[in-house]
């Protein structure tokens, strides 16, 4: 397999990424508008490190990471895989790189085709990225079927003989195929049961080790980043609004959205879940089409001031090596002086 | 309240008979939650599905007795069933949008409700759509009743839903996933205003959950079900304290923790849950246990205290050994 960079230089930097949406036509109300689905994020992820993005539906995190492989065009900044400038390469220039970088879906069933065998299924890839001879072919993806945990013989079958785990497998063995350095997860076990769900991170956390992948791993569910994530990355309303090492962020959340977040997360033990402080926001996510003025999370902050309301925060390095985009960082869970 | 005795529902299939649910008997007391858990196709919606008569699948054969306050309600007339259904005991579903219709306002909707079930005057049900609104928590309820369920976010829509299940003062709600389609945040907030209901109202839940951490936060007594089956019963307490059954063990560890270090590995139930149509002969959970032995060939009942029972032959002083001895499965076991 391919090396660990040793060196740690980042195999993927975001800077100033934006994607925009163009909705609306000319008969809506409002006409034409634009919707700011990310912006302005920047990030790096290292060579075997996980990234987990976090956040709640319609933060922007999917896009975001569909936008790092180029499935997504990006509409202003810089991407960059392994120092390469792929921000603005056409589609036939990034053909070769998608061997590189590859994507694990959400829903594994919509993306394998119901009327294809998983040994086609799995091999596609490799037909399409090289022309390989049929042996070779085969023994690679015998190799990959019982990389994921599945059975040779399962390979004459078709998708829909396969349980909701058992077809995420097949998703993560046709992303595997090419020997990719970086895949991007995007919820890969938010469809699954949970005692399903903990075998698939339990996959990830393996394959990791033995072929020194890199992660970014998006999901919705808190703990299930914490367990598979070496940094975290908080996303509301298409911004990072902190990043840092996931033990940090948890143990002490320095945005007061992070700490909500995490707050609101359920846990099964009776006694923590009475005495604990939960903060309960109160209030929607902002529609990302009319964002409101200054910080974007001020409406529901419980400690937001005059400045939170007209001015944006920026995203900024706190001492630990963590970055927060609140005026007010709360430090180790404490509300700040300027509390409302 | 409520007392189910012996619920089977099977389904007539192409493929055979299917038990959905399979010897089921609990009860509901006054102003108690109730969480169900349970992977999905464990039994847990269409045993509570049954409670209210809303099983109308020809093919569905349901045998046991469901007595809610004192009165049978397995073969009472639909009539008669629907008085019940909204005036006693009401339900609130996973999916908001497709428990709403998208043609009407959601005030219009709430009042058809009140007026179905009391005699009311079109502009006092709408009144009442207001105050059920700004009950459950609508910052402007004079403008919200004439807005379109799509117009409104995930979670006001289930706010919305709740209002309508709230609207003739039902002594029974029935929550099936309530928060599953919902952020974290918002789940918070709905998980507050159950609560709140039955502090105001001293309405009973059952709380259909597949989240162990929905449960512990609001629940008073847990149910089980795994195949169809009850496997484990008891307060919350005594469950999430000292569970008694091999699933239930499954079902905690498989949760990454919040807090505190964090499993190299997460301990997972191995296997896939059996299919309806080819359960095992004995214990139906045995296929993914680590613990069986000869006796789980035969089925197992459910044992133990009034407050405490599993389905399991792990004689109750090697349970916690056993627990302990869990260790993670080999990778990518299947």
């Amino acid at each position: 397999m391919i090396g660990n960079g040793a060196n740690g230089a980042p195999l993927l930097e975001a800077v100033g990424v934006s994607k925009d949406f163009t909705v609306g036509g000319r008969f809506s109300p409002g006409g034409r508008r634009k919707v700011h689905a990310v912006d302005n994020v920047s990030l790096e992820v290292r060579p075997g490190e996980t990234l987990g993005l976090v956040g709640e539906s319609g933060c922007g995190k999917s896009t975001l990471g569909r936008c790092l492989v180029r499935l997504y065009s990006i509409t202003a900044g810089e991407l960059r895989f392994q120092g390469r400038d792929i921000g603005h390469l056409s589609r036939r220039q990034m053909r070769p790189l998608r061997c590189e970088m590859q994507m694990v879906f959400q829903d594994p069933y919509a993306s394998l085709n119901p009327r294809r065998r998983v040994g086609d299924l799995i091999a596609e890839p490799l037909r399409v990225h090289g022309a390989r001879g049929a042996g070779e072919i085969k023994a690679r993806v015998d190799e990959l079927i019982g990389l994921v945990g599945l059975l040779p013989d399962h390979l004459q079958r078709f998708p829909h003989e396969f349980s909701g785990g058992q077809r995420q497998r097949i998703g993560i063995a046709r992303a595997l195929a090419l020997e990719p350095r970086l895949i991007v997860a995007d919820e890969p076990v938010s469809a699954l049961d949970v005692s399903i769900q903990a075998q698939i991170v339990n996959l990830f956390l393996d394959l990791r080790e033995r072929l020194n992948l890199t992660y970014i791993f998006i999901a919705h569910d808190l703990s299930v980043i914490r367990q598979i994530s070496t940094r975290t990355a908080v996303m509301y309303l298409g911004s990072i609004v902190e990043t840092g090492a996931t033990e940090t962020v948890y143990r002490a959340p320095a945005h007061p959205y992070t700490q909500a977040l995490i707050s609101a997360v359920p846990v099964p033990d009776p006694d923590r879940a009475v005495g604990r402080k939960r903060i309960v926001l109160t209030g929607d996510v902002p529609s990302p089409m009319n964002p409101p003025n200054g910080c974007r999370f001020n409406p529901r902050c419980r400690y937001a001031t005059d400045l939170c309301r007209t001015e944006r925060p920026a995203l900024r390095p706190l001492d630990d090596g963590r970055q927060v985009a609140c005026h007010y960082p709360l430090s180790g869970g404490v509300a700040p002086a300027a509390s409302a | 309240m409520l007392k189910v005795r012996n619920l089977k529902v099977s389904f007539r299939t192409e493929q055979g008979v299917v038990r959905a649910v399979d010897d089921v008997s609990f009860d509901v007391g006054e102003g108690e939650i109730l969480g169900v858990v349970g992977e999905s196709g464990s039994g847990k919606t269409v045993s509570l599905l049954s409670v209210i008569g809303l099983i109308i699948d020809p093919n569905a054969v349901i045998e046991g007795s469901i007595v809610y306050k004192n009165r049978e309600l397995i073969g009472l007339p639909q009539r008669e069933l629907r008085h019940v259904r909204g005036n006693e005991i009401a339900m609130i579903f996973q999916d908001p949008m497709t428990a709403m219709t998208p043609v009407y306002t959601i005030g219009w909707q709430i009042a058809e409700q009140v007026m179905t079930h009391n005699r009311m005057s079109k502009s006092a049900a709408r009144q009442r759509a207001v105050d059920l609104l700004a009950e459950v928590g609508f910052a402007n309820p004079a403008a919200a009743v004439d807005r379109y369920p799509h117009e409104l976010s995930g979670g006001m829509r289930q706010r919305a839903v709740i209002a309508m299940a709230l609207s003739c003062n039902p002594s029974l709600l029935i929550a099936d996933e309530p928060t599953t389609a919902l952020d974290v945040t918002v789940q918070a907030q709905i998980l507050d205003l159950i609560q709140k209901l039955r502090r105001d109202h001293g309405s009973a839940v059952v709380l259909i959950t597949h989240d162990m951490g929905v449960v512990a936060e609001v629940a008073d007594r847990v149910l089980v079900m795994y195949a169809g089956r009850i496997v484990e019963h008891g307060s919350k307490r005594e469950l999430f304290k000292a569970p008694w059954h091999p699933y239930t063990w499954g079902l905690l560890d498989s949760i990454p923790p919040m807090e505190g270090a964090r499993p190299r590995r997460l301990k997972s139930i191995g296997g896939n849950p059996p299919s309806l149509l080819a359960l095992p002969p004995g214990c139906a959970f045995a296929p993914r246990c680590r613990h069986k032995f000869h006796r789980c060939s035969q089925r197992p009942g459910l044992a133990g205290t009034d407050g405490h029972q599993a389905a399991c032959f792990l004689p109750p002083s090697e349970r916690e050994t056993a627990r302990a001895a869990r260790t993670p499965v080999a990778a990518g076991a299947s």
